[in-house]
């Protein structure tokens, strides 16, 4: 079902009037220009960030990366507090990942292959968390939280990031499973497989591509939230939470650093699941 | 399936539906119950202070302001940038990819990127001073310079949020029937009438969720101001975020959270009816 | 090798009754079609049969053992999908070895079934390929060689030649007979195509609306049909049904005049088209031609008796013009007679 995402709006040849020269040089003008729009902030900020405290104040800037060096960037990671909140975040994101896929997966199966009473109910719980600011019921979950010594933990945040990627995983798992055609379970059964077995032997390998791409967008959820995380924690911080936190007493190249470090992996993560992107909000749109 | 197996699929929705009972209905209760409960008792309270405060009104304003001008632009763009991908025919994936990047990337980090543009000796005024524009290092992010700030952030959201929606979008354009477009165009359609009559109509599906999940988005917006602006420019989840984390007044923060909410569903129940999709017109 | 007996099984979904008590017996080696049109409940039926689905009444037994309340894997059968199910991510070898290995048969014993089904069906070139690098033919090999590697007591077929191509599907069809006949495997094959089902099977359940309209071997079924459905459905061009009335035990039709098994009622007489000729001299029953449609092996003439519709097959050199009025002689041993209001076949006297 996804590998067709993204090829298909291809034009057919037969469809195409052939594009005059003089508007094909127009496209593709604008379409250098959409792809400098998109990367050259990534471009500058990587600049910032490696280029240190002399990088920041220099004027006028050149475009171009002169005295670059790791050093400003390992000088960031030193800092106390940045590294134990990578680590929290990853934590968080890594926690988030397991809950969502854990929790949410089942469902997605239990949607895709049963009609049951109360199913449209389920559903409809699901999309309604789209309508809803979910990082903000972080807000009295704090008092909660504190009493059951969550509060502050990479743990307890990782829980809120799961309400956010949960329904997520839901709508993304179902359609993966509505991917898979039932007669392949049923032969299973028939040849011998409980339905445990079915479902591992058959399904899960058939699926894990398709889980893996869930896994990942819980991650970068959970790695990009910014709000909840700051709400429910104080020293625990997750990098996030620490940027926000220090945002106004930290001088620019750190605030530079520490932005390029929230980029990096979700540029790397979009990447391997790009195949997936689109027959994933095809069927989350709907 | 079979009757036999009636309770599976009970058991297999029970945790998500625990957990989301846990984590997300009881919130929204509590968060509910907190905005109407203060020291005095049950009541309005909270209300009035958060409506009394100075920045109230500004917040409300600079929310809903950048919300009606954010969120058209990125479905414009999107649409723009989908169009021209229909017309690419090599490299489209690597176009792709990077016109979705910015999907991967958090408010917070948007704002940072961008203040690396913006802020004075960023590459912004480096420019406009190559230019002979402007004299030297100048400040575009300060309370005093309201309207630039404000282009600042619009950038920064547009630049970071119209991903998405291009995501939608194209996924969107990608079921409607290759027939339809040239049907169209056999009876004598040029491209933009192909385009308004056929392409838009067949998209309002993926429009309305794309319009629904940026207009929640917008409401929240929070980061991408803070990493450019600071506090030069109130917002209301800026607002609960204050009040929750640096006043420690969990009810006006709660008031806020619910306005935002409320807010939140007007929109989502507005574009529900103006968009109204009518499932017989569609494929 | 095992016998099955369905007894009086019956499913509905909702308020929607696909199966309305069924009952059939299939003996050891037999090898019985489920033929109908879609919706006919067929499906529903050997679904019941597989365990994949649940009936709300009734049983199945299978080998003296009653299998109603086992999940699949416990009933001892194997299965043939329409779409073939054969697992992507595995090479065809493990494909057909599926059902071995979870018997835990050991290596050896599972390399030997696996080259022989293979062999059966002429695919042992392809064993350590995936089913994505085979052709829709291909794959329904795998898929029949799957199921005949466990030696099942019993097959079940669920439309398995309905996603070939024309070509392809006569091939496999004459194919699937040799083998099966050789495996000796009791089998119930569900189809809605009627030539499938006359060439395969030793007997035909023709399902219709829920029931089993009748079971019979092919012959049977298409010579004396029980209904005027099935009448109507077996046969190509179908069964002609022209009402007529009978009067003191005759029915009389332009100038022909037939004996009926009624004595006065109003009943249809069922005509094969090809169990007609031209009389030479135009008496007979009087058939208007509107059509003639030149087949190669015969002449196909689509017209009206009695201003109902019918169509009747003559040899090709048959000299008939549209437009012409024709005479018809029938042989009364080979005409079918439906009561017109249950619309069953009346026994002949």
């Amino acid at each position: 079902m996804t590998a067709t995402g993204i090829t298909t709006p291809r034009p057919a040849p037969t469809s195409g009037i052939a594009v005059p020269s003089a508007r094909r040089f127009l496209l593709w003008t604008g379409i250098v220009v959409l792809l400098i729009w998109v990367l050259l902030p990534i471009y500058f900020v990587a600049l910032g960030a490696f280029g240190g405290r002399l990088g920041v104040f220099r004027w006028p800037k050149s475009i171009w990366p002169t005295d670059v060096s790791v050093a400003p960037m390992m000088q960031f990671l030193g800092i106390e507090g940045v590294f134990s909140a990578l680590i929290n975040s990853l934590i968080a994101a890594g926690l988030t990942v397991l809950f969502s896929v854990l929790l949410g997966a089942p469902a997605g199966y239990a949607l895709a292959r049963y009609a049951f009473r109360g199913q449209t109910a389920f559903r409809l719980m699901v999309l309604l968390t789209r309508a809803f600011p979910l990082a903000i019921l972080a807000l009295p979950l704090t008092v909660s939280f504190i009493r059951f010594g969550l509060y502050d933990t990479p743990f307890g945040v990782s829980l809120i990031h799961t309400v956010l990627a949960l329904p997520f995983a839901v709508l993304v798992t179902q359609s993966l499973f509505m991917g898979i055609p039932r007669e392949y379970e049923e032969a299973a059964w028939v040849f011998g497989c409980t339905r445990l077995q079915a479902f591992m032997k058959v399904v899960l390998p058939l699926a894990l591509p398709g889980l893996a791409a869930t896994a990942i967008f819980a991650f970068v959820i959970s790695w990009n939230e910014v709000f909840a995380a700051s709400i429910l924690t104080v020293r625990e911080r997750t990098l996030t939470a620490y940027l926000l936190k220090v945002l106004s007493e930290s001088p620019l190249h750190y605030r530079f650093a520490g932005g390029f470090i929230l980029i990096i992996p979700s540029v790397l993560f979009i990447f391997a699941v790009r195949r997936y992107l689109f027959a994933v909000w095809g069927i989350a749109s709907k | 399936m079979t009757s036999r197996a009636s309770w599976i699929p009970y058991a297999l929705i029970a945790p998500a539906v625990l957990f989301l009972a846990a984590f997300f209905i009881v919130p929204l209760v509590q968060t509910i119950w907190l905005s109407f409960s203060s020291e005095e008792g049950v009541g309005l309270a909270n209300y009035a202070r958060m409506a009394g405060d100075l920045n109230f009104s500004l917040a409300i304003r600079n929310t809903f302001l950048l919300t009606a001008i954010v969120v058209p632009l990125q479905v414009a763009l999107a649409l723009l940038m989908a169009v021209m991908l229909t017309k690419i025919e090599r490299g489209r994936d690597l176009v792709l990819w990077v016109l979705t990047i910015p999907l991967g990337i958090s408010d917070l980090a948007a704002g940072l990127a961008w203040l690396a543009i913006l802020q004075n000796t960023g590459y912004l005024n480096s420019a406009l001073y190559g230019l002979g524009l402007i004299p030297g290092p100048t400040g575009w992010l300060t309370q005093e310079t309201p309207v630039a700030l404000f282009i600042g952030i619009v950038l920064a959201e547009l630049w970071r949020a119209t991903a998405i929606v291009l995501v939608i979008v194209v996924a969107g354009i990608q079921l409607i029937p290759k027939e339809f477009a040239e049907a169209a165009e056999i009876f004598g359609a040029r491209p933009w009438t192909r385009f308004r009559k056929i392409t838009l109509p067949l998209l309002k599906p993926s429009l309305q969720s794309a319009l629904i999940l940026r207009t929640v988005l917008a409401f929240e917006v929070f980061a991408v101001v803070y990493a450019l602006g600071g506090t030069n420019f109130p917002v209301l989840a800026g607002e609960a975020y204050t009040w929750q984390n640096i006043n420690q007044n969990y009810g006006v923060a709660a008031a806020y959270a619910v306005l935002i909410m409320a807010i939140s569903l007007a929109a989502t129940a507005l574009y529900l009816s103006i968009l109204r999709v009518r499932p017989e017109q569609q494929p | 090798m095992a016998d099955i007996v369905i007894d009086r099984v019956a499913k509905s979904f909702g308020d929607f009754q696909a199966l309305k008590e069924v009952s059939l017996s299939v003996g050891d080696g037999e090898f019985v079609a489920l033929l109908g049109p879609s919706g006919c409940g067929k499906t529903t039926l050997l679904r019941i049969i597989a365990g994949l689905e649940t009936q709300s009444s009734g049983r199945v037994v299978i080998g003296g053992r009653d299998v109603s309340g086992l999940a699949p894997r416990e009933r001892g059968l194997a299965m043939v999908f329409q779409n073939y199910a054969v697992f992507p991510h595995m090479t065809v070898f493990e494909n057909i070895a599926f059902g071995l290995r979870m018997q835990k048969v050991g290596q050896v014993e599972v390399k030997r079934q696996v080259d022989r089904a293979a062999a059966l069906l002429h695919i042992d070139q392809y064993l350590d390929r995936y089913p994505a690098k085979l052709s829709g033919g291909q794959r329904q090999r795998v898929a029949v060689a799957r199921a005949l590697a466990v030696q099942p007591a019993v097959l079940l077929m669920d439309e398995p030649l309905s996603n070939l191509d024309a070509l392809l599907r006569l091939e496999m069809r004459t194919e699937l007979k040799a083998v099966l006949r050789e495996a000796g495997t009791t089998t119930i094959y569900v189809t809605h195509d009627q030539t499938e089902a006359m060439g395969l099977a030793d007997r035909i359940a023709v399902m219709y609306g829920g029931r089993i309209d009748q079971i019979g071997t092919p012959l049977e079924v298409y010579a004396t049909p029980a209904t005027r459905f099935v009448g109507g459905f077996i046969g190509n061009p179908p069964m002609n049904f022209i009402k007529v009335k009978a009067s003191g035990g005759q029915i009389r039709v332009g100038s022909a005049s037939l004996p009926a098994p009624v004595r006065d009622a109003e009943i249809d007489l069922g005509l094969r088209g090809e169990d007609a000729a031209l009389s030479a001299d135009g008496s007979g029953i009087p058939f208007d031609v509107r059509v003639v449609e030149p087949m190669g092996s015969h002449l196909l003439l689509t017209g009206a008796i009695e201003g109902q519709l019918a169509r009747i097959v003559t040899p090709p050199t048959a000299r008939v013009q549209a437009g012409e009025r024709v005479g018809l002689t029938v042989d009364p041993s080979r005409l079918t007679w439906i009561d017109a209001a249950t619309g069953r076949a009346i026994a002949r006297t």
